[in-house]
């Protein structure tokens, strides 16, 4: 290969560095002072790019000057930037004294209705922006054209990196920002104002995404699915770079940049997998990223979010679960569509409490639990299509599959914690889904497989939803009873904290380890079931957003109960269900009815009901 | 702008759902319901103007008369959510709650394959509309399944065909990593040889989709040095690699071959940066002479104040196949329904559509062309339609791929 190509191959990974690195400095300062993990960023670079296209040809109008090009992409990251105010004045503020967790649900609802308000203002159709002036052309490098554009968004980078280490170390703001990422408690003991210090780092995270998204409109149209396009990815780089440092970012996003570069040319279909590839390999390696450090307050006795005293229930609770119980086992009486409904509501609700098995009683904050669920199907698929095996073993297969799996990731996820941990657990789940995305002969691709039907003597809707409850409230019964037993307490002792439980002789990997286990294993089981009920298996069972679903379930019913999730999971289900078919804006409402939830129950519906009851929950 | 619709009707009806038994059955006299769901929600560029243009032509079938001897023919539109888990929900409710007769729609490949797998099992009709993937009507095809538009086999076939016995022998693909990007370009390397003999591939990218990094995937493309170019990219990778291509002169001295590039869904969204002279299957509605196609095209615009999409077209005809085989059949019984519809001709404003009995694939064509600038906006010259009843998978090789599956 020639020179000339390497370098210029190079310099377009630069520019995509450079891009990525605008967008995720932004996330990383928001992460770093508010601890939020701001699902809500990519909807701000969506609409900074929306934004832009709308105001850059109106400015272009008046004059063709670069100037006022470039005027016109500051004034869209500023206007996102006072977008990031709003939700953070009205939302977030709300909710800063929740779990933390909670906080992620409501920007994961902030998301569900920027794309449709993006659909109500601008429409479905792309829109491109106009390319900027002066910069239009290509300039010859050796022997090769390459974008002036380009060479510029290369410088774009260093320049944003150089404005914020000034920003950072020469004004108070700045000094705020880093006293308060490296130990948020400590600032606020000494009397810095919270609130006003939140809603400037907001502003600032907003507007950087912004900018990212404005400057991303010579080179691409707005289209509505930016948003989830670059998320996952800023998270990526955030994460590999270390969580709240911003010159770690960079180096991260030149990383990646390179590597996608250079991938290419290698593995043509390796985009899909490579950055996950590499934030494995690096979180395995470097627990903290390459420039993060140990949160300051690891040793530090906090208060724990999650089940705290997993005691009976009660007398009226105890009245609610058989209600519960009754209605779900009524449900074939009512309606075939609604025996439907409630198949589905006992599978969610049973991988959703599978994975608070996990979060609230074991603080293992799993981002990637779908790819539990989603193995579980595909063992199960697999074994009826391709081996031609009947429902009752191919079921006995999916929690095999789906602990086996959580038994290898679970060994190097548990050797971390909190975001860290989160991160890697979403990597080996996008991992796990580009194989198999990408292995078609196997798994039929992202087609899928069809032909998962159950038994002749099960296919009736009515016997399988009986099946399925059966295997449901047995395996939710079982959990709920290792959440009971000294394992489970064992557990939270982990949670609480790691150093102590060491102290007294506790073996925390390998606990941590057989929970991850455990909790993959029922979620492989419900996995299955789900395969049954729909026929067909695909790799959108394992993708983010299904780990997105199962933890919103989690969160709506609240990590601090037992039988929380199992409510949570009910409540999102028929939400979804009930908006969908009445209006193609169905994620507005949604995400709306999320938000409303969020701050009517900051602790989730059991959490309200326990309010209701008087007592904690 | 999209409208904003959420129907008081159905908000009162789905409210009264849970209490109400489903009591709408489909006896003699009352309206013919038929269930569409598709991805409104997601795909929203094609699925509005697919289901603007059905109503419109379900308003025309009831204005002339309705269906099956007077009665009236009802769509219920349903967002399928995009993903099968959902869509399979979603025909359940439409089969169960809704009543409806059969069900037609889909955009997404493992929607379709999914809800097609759900019908066979239910033994009910299902029509998908827009789905590309040649397994559909191929390998994992069944009875109750029927496909309308042009698969991707079928449209790569066209593009092939319009460049057989060019001099140019060093092919690069472009494609994103999906499934119909991967069959795309499978499809295109299997029928490259024929038409131009002793055509090597000298470079194969496939970036994710909706996630392109254009800068690189146009690097490693020029680098090959290819005479040609097949591309299947669509939407927002499209224009980020036309830009990209455009400012780095990876397209001068090229023939690009590029598959839906001519529809206005992707061809609207290009604007100024359209590239001149590349050989497209698309949509040039304004070209379409046929009175039928002019009045159809008149219509709309007038109804919808917006010029017509490929989806707007598919959706019309469609709702004419359906029509058609409503009156045909003069019955609601699947099994009948799935007999008429096979081997089915119908008059549309594309002109006649058969739906293969052999493989249950429609013969409806697309239009082969060329790209050009007109002002500031893309369109297709020279374009002709492609009948595709010229381009189905040859029999013998459907008869194994059915017959394995």
């Amino acid at each position: 290969m020639e020179w000339d190509f390497l370098l210029v191959q190079a310099l377009s990974g630069l520019a995509s560095a450079s891009s990525l690195f605008v967008i995720a400095s932004g996330l990383t300062i928001v992460f770093g002072v508010t601890r939020i993990v701001n699902f809500a960023h990519g909807s701000f670079y969506m609409l900074g790019a929306y934004v832009a296209v709308t105001i850059l040809p109106w400015l272009l109008e008046i004059d063709r000057l670069p100037s006022l090009f470039f005027a016109g992409v500051l004034v869209s990251a500023l206007a996102v930037g006072v977008l990031g105010v709003v939700m953070e004045v009205l939302l977030l503020r709300r909710i800063y004294r929740v779990p933390e967790l909670f906080q992620l649900l409501a920007t994961f609802g902030v998301v569900l209705i920027v794309q449709d308000l993006v659909l109500l203002l601008w429409g479905p159709v792309d829109i491109p922006g106009p390319r900027a002036p002066g910069l239009r052309h290509g300039v010859y490098i050796l022997d090769q054209r390459f974008p002036a554009y380009e060479l510029f968004l290369i410088f774009v980078g260093p320049a944003v990196l150089g404005l914020l280490w000034l920003l950072m170390h020469r004004t108070r703001f700045g000094v705020l920002i880093r006293a308060a990422t490296q130990d948020r408690e400590m600032v606020g003991a000494l009397g810095v104002n919270q609130a006003m210090l939140f809603t400037g780092t907001l502003f600032l995270g907003a507007a950087l995404a912004g900018l990212g998204g404005a400057l991303q409109v010579p080179r691409v149209a707005a289209n509505p699915q930016m948003d989830l396009s670059i998320i996952t990815e800023a998270f990526v780089v955030t994460v590999i770079g270390g969580m709240g440092s911003v010159p770690g970012a960079f180096l991260a996003a030149l990383l990646i940049g390179q590597l996608q570069a250079f991938g290419v040319l290698i593995f043509p279909k390796i985009t899909l997998v490579l950055v996950f590839l590499l934030m494995a390999v690096v979180l395995v390696v470097k627990p903290w990223g390459l420039l993060g450090r140990p949160d300051a307050a690891a040793g530090r006795a906090v208060l724990p979010e999650g089940i705290i005293d997993p005691r009976g229930l009660d007398g009226a609770s105890r009245v609610l679960v058989l209600a519960g119980l009754a209605g779900v086992l009524a449900l074939p009486f009512l309606d075939a569509y609604a025996v439907k409904v409630g198949t589905e509501v006992l599978i969610l609700a049973l991988a959703a409490f599978s994975l608070n098995f996990l979060v609230g009683n074991g603080g293992i904050v799993s981002f990637g639990h779908a790819a539990y669920f989603g193995l579980g199907a595909y063992g199960a698929g697999l074994l009826v299509v391709k081996a031609g095996v009947p429902m009752e073993p191919a079921l006995i297969a999916a929690p095999i599959v789906g602990g086996a799996f959580a038994a290898l990731f679970g060994f190097f996820v548990v050797r971390l914690s909190g975001i860290y941990l989160a991160m890697l657990t979403l990597a080996f789940a996008q991992i796990a889904y580009a194989v198999v995305f990408q292995w078609v002969e196997v798994t039929g691709g992202d087609n899928g497989l069809v032909g998962v039907w159950p038994s002749a003597w099960a296919a009736p809707r009515e016997v399988y939803h009986y099946l399925v409850a059966a295997c449901c409230l047995l395996a939710i019964l079982a959990l709920r009873r290792v959440v009971h037993a000294p394992f489970g307490a064992t557990l939270r002792a982990v949670r609480d904290s790691a150093q102590r439980a060491d102290a007294i002789g506790v073996d925390v990997r390998t606990h941590r380890w057989l929970g991850f286990t455990l909790a993959g294993a029922a979620a492989g089981l419900a996995g299955g079931l789900y395969a049954f009920s729909k026929g067909s298996i695909d790799p959108t069972l394992l993708g983010i957003p299904m780990s997105v679903d199962f933890l919103s379930m989690l969160l709506l019913g609240g990590i601090q109960s037992v039988l929380g999730p199992v409510a949570g999971a009910a409540a999102f289900h028929a939400v979804k269900d009930f908006f969908m078919p009445l209006t193609d804006h169905w994620r507005l409402f949604l995400g709306l009815s999320i938000i409303a939830m969020v701050l009517l129950f900051p602790r989730g519906l059991a959490g309200a009901w326990a309010g209701l009851r008087g007592r904690p929950a | 702008m999209a409208r904003f619709t959420l129907s008081r009707r159905a908000l009162a009806a789905a409210a009264l759902a849970p209490l109400a038994r489903p009591a709408l059955a489909q006896g003699s006299g009352g309206a013919i319901r038929i269930g569409e769901l598709n991805s409104y929600s997601r795909m929203a560029a094609f699925a509005v103007p697919y289901r603007n243009a059905m109503q419109q032509a379900q308003d025309a079938v009831n204005a002339a008369g309705g269906v099956m001897g007077g009665r009236r023919l009802e769509f219920v539109f349903r967002d399928d959510g995009a993903t099968p888990g959902d869509a399979v929900r979603v025909a359940e409710e439409l089969l169960t709650r809704e009543n409806v007769a059969f069900l037609v729609g889909t955009f997404l490949s493992n929607v379709g394959l999914a809800v097609a797998d759900f019908a066979n099992q239910r033994k009910r009709l299902f029509l998908a509309t827009e789905p590309l993937t040649d397994a559909l009507t191929m390998a994992q095809g069944n009875r109750y399944t029927f496909r309308l538009r042009p698969s991707t086999y079928m449209q790569t076939r066209m593009l092939v065909e319009a460049i057989r016995g060019r001099n140019v022998k060093r092919w690069a693909i472009v494609a994103p990593n999906y499934e119909y990007g991967q069959s795309a370009a499978a499809n295109f390397k299997r029928l490259l040889p024929d038409a131009i003999p002793g055509a090597e591939i000298v470079a194969e990218q496939f970036p994710a989709l909706g996630r392109i990094d254009a800068g690189a995937t146009v690097g490693a493309l020029g680098q090959a040095r290819p005479e040609g170019i097949f591309n299947a990219l669509f939407g927002a990778d499209l224009t980020a690699f036309v830009r990209e291509g455009n400012t780095r002169g990876l397209f001068e001295r090229r023939t690009v071959v590029s598959l839906l590039t001519g529809e206005p869904e992707y061809l609207i969204p290009l604007g100024e940066e359209t590239p001149e002279g590349w050989i497209v299957t698309g949509y040039p509605w304004e070209q379409v002479e046929t009175p039928a196609h002019k009045a159809f095209v008149d219509a709309y615009r007038a109804r919808f104040n917006d010029t017509p999409r490929k989806g707007s077209l598919l959706g019309y005809v469609t709702v004419q196949v359906v029509a058609n085989l409503l009156n045909t059949a003069n019955t609601l019984d699947n099994e009948k329904l799935v007999d008429a519809l096979a081997d089915l001709r119908t008059e549309t404003v594309v002109g006649p559509v058969v739906m293969r009995g052999l493989d249950h694939q429609g013969t409806m064509g697309t239009w082969v062309g060329e790209t050009t600038l007109r002002g500031r906006q893309g369109a297709m010259r020279n374009a002709r339609y492609a009948d595709g009843a010229d381009y189905m998978f040859p029999e013998a090789e459907v008869r194994a791929a059915r017959r394995a599956s």
